[in-house]
């Protein structure tokens, strides 16, 4: 990790919105840059952590994800799946047009 | 109406079981309630109806002597779990119109169980938050020092506001780095987070899947005991949920804490905490000296990487759970002429700062060329930190800490992200481990304020939890009721 006080700028910020698509107005840009980079600087902290033979934990649970038979056990509900879309169609989400 | 406020959850299923009172008239004295303490917005949605179609069914139970555990009780619900043709907005904007067609599992355990919805309550939007203030619709005002305006902690702001305004007998909220017991601990109520696995996530809107968990918030400690009976269970639909039977908890109230080991962190006494809390902390040890238990200091050598570990983990599993608001499926939708500016505008205009904030963080520890030097990074400081339990528990059976280093704060004081995170520093790392903990209210400091004091115990012993919790609330005796609370 980086130790500078400057870690992301604003072409990184800008950079990360558009990979999570978040529209970030032009005014809000310095502020939250700021702020990401007292966040950044915190976590920074775990540099001095020796983790050289440790392996990463990513669940706590220690059980293997089970499996289920691959059955049918819900369906027929169409409506029920399409109700809370901003907008559906003859059984179809609808997004703006993506093919010209 | 305030003899039926008075009773607590057990006392209340006792009296409704003998017959001494009503799940009407209870339920309706609740819905007054939530009616006299609306100034405190702890409700996002409050469901009258529905609430005095299930007391009425309830009573006929009652009557008929079909009554199940939690039969004619009424709660809240944290609106980050799905109800069924209930509102559930996770206090987003981005989901202020969602209602869900289908039911979280630990609500319907809930139900089965004979419990009665009030409303949905507040909290901080996605549960990403420390003061409930992250809520779309504003903040939800703690019951205590009610002229002052406090912030009730988060994100189950709501709940354990609720709870101790007396406008619910209880609440669910969830936990993924303190979200039960840093709320519970200002608004002087108990909250219990259950080991990771003993509650289904199946249905509760997703913030951080490897640490969300769901868990009780209620008034005593027999209380909890008794909602996490019907809330905890192995549910198929979670890929992480224990295939573990729990006992039922009310079966170890009075098992005492004779000859218990109780390790105290040397870790959990730094700068910054509050003097008050400190001397409550020392007299809780001596308390539960006294009751025969012995002390025995332990070390968690990682416990100060256990934050800014979890401020990688969690915005990284959030950037990732969040990615579903898209405008597409469900929720709101920003009008745009292509896709990409759809999702950009849909997300930028439906989520609020901190919840943007935490996509972005991960975003960026998740993307190519700094996913290991912070998303690995942080998972191995993780191990350290499970690590750190595990050989401690060789030598204790419980560990005691403070609940938060300060009590409740002012809403409003405008904070920088960072002290603001610094709020979860005691709840955090048993979050990591995925152990249960329990935080309950021992004292009021100087300026009337509800002090939290917490026990963590080992993976899936929350029976031994609710023992030694027992002891400790029988030694604190606090018996207090905030100034905001119904009458």
């Amino acid at each position: 990790m980086p130790n500078k006080d400057t870690i992301v700028d604003v072409p990184t910020v800008n950079k990360i919105a558009r990979l999570c698509r978040l529209d970030i107005p032009e005014v809000n840009k310095e502020s939250l840059t700021k702020d990401l980079n007292n966040i950044l600087g915190f976590v920074a902290q775990l540099d001095e952590v020796d983790t050289s033979n440790v392996e990463p934990l990513a669940s706590v649970t220690g059980h293997k994800l089970p499996l289920r038979s691959d059955d049918v056990n819900d369906g027929n509900i169409e409506d029920l799946v399409l109700k809370n879309a901003p907008e559906s169609s003859s059984g179809f989400f609808v997004v703006p047009k993506v093919i010209e | 109406m305030s003899e039926l406020l008075d009773l607590n959850l057990v006392e209340a299923s006792e009296a409704l079981k003998n017959k001494k009172i009503s799940s009407l008239e209870l339920t309706k004295a609740y819905l007054k309630s939530i009616g006299d303490t609306s100034s405190l917005g702890a409700y996002l949605e409050i469901v009258e109806n529905k609430a005095i179609n299930m007391a009425k069914e309830s009573d006929k139970k009652l009557i008929d002597g079909t009554a199940r555990p939690l039969e004619g009780i009424p709660i809240g619900i944290k609106d980050m779990f799905c109800t069924k043709d209930i509102k559930t907005t996770a206090s987003s904007k981005i989901l202020e119109n969602f209602i869900p067609t289908y039911e979280s599992t630990v609500t319907q355990n809930l139900w089965n169980d004979g419990a009665v919805i009030l409303g949905k309550l507040s909290c901080d939007e996605f549960a990403m938050g420390s003061s409930n203030e992250t809520a779309a619709k504003g903040n939800v005002i703690n019951p205590w020092l009610k002229n002052k305006k406090m912030s009730p902690g988060g994100s189950s702001g709501g709940s354990a506001a609720a709870v101790a305004a007396r406008s619910a007998l209880a609440a669910t909220g969830t936990d993924t780095g303190g979200s039960i017991r840093q709320p519970a601990a200002f608004c002087g109520i108990t909250g219990l987070k259950p080991t990771y696995g003993r509650c289904s996530r199946w249905g509760i809107v997703a913030f951080s899947s490897s640490l969300d968990q769901a868990g009780p918030l209620t008034r005593t400690v027999s209380d909890a005991a008794l909602m996490l009976n019907s809330m905890a269970g192995y549910d198929q639909k979670d890929s992480t949920s224990a295939n573990l039977k729990m006992p039922d908890l009310m079966d170890y109230l009075d098992k005492g804490i004779k000859g218990k080991k109780i390790g105290i962190p040397k870790e959990y006494t730094q700068d910054g905490i509050s003097e008050d809390i400190v001397n409550f902390y020392e007299k809780s040890i001596d308390w539960l000296k006294d009751e025969g238990a012995e002390i025995i200091p332990v070390s968690l050598p990682h416990t100060k990487y256990a934050l800014p570990a979890y401020y990688i983990i969690a915005p990284a599993e959030a950037s990732s759970n969040l990615a579903r608001y898209d405008g597409v499926r469900y929720g709101a939708r920003h009008e745009a002429s292509s896709l990409d500016e759809m999702y950009e505008l849909t997300r930028g205009n439906g989520f609020g700062d901190e919840v943007k904030r935490r996509i972005m963080i991960g975003t960026y520890v998740l993307s190519s060329g700094y996913y290991d030097a912070y998303y690995l990074k942080a998972q191995k400081v993780r191990r350290l930190i499970k690590e750190d339990f595990e050989n401690v528990y060789k030598k204790v059976d419980y560990i005691l800490t403070p609940s938060t280093p300060t009590t409740s704060f002012e809403l409003g004081k405008k904070q920088d992200p960072l002290t603001m995170y610094l709020n979860d520093v005691f709840t955090v790392p048993a979050s990591l481990a995925g152990l249960p903990g329990i935080s309950l209210p021992v004292g009021l400091d100087k300026s009337g304020l509800p002090i939290g004091i917490q026990l963590i115990a080992n993976s899936f012993d929350e029976p031994g939890l609710i023992s030694i919790a027992r002891v400790l609330e029988m030694c604190a005796g606090f018996n207090f009721i905030a100034d905001g609370a119904a009458k």
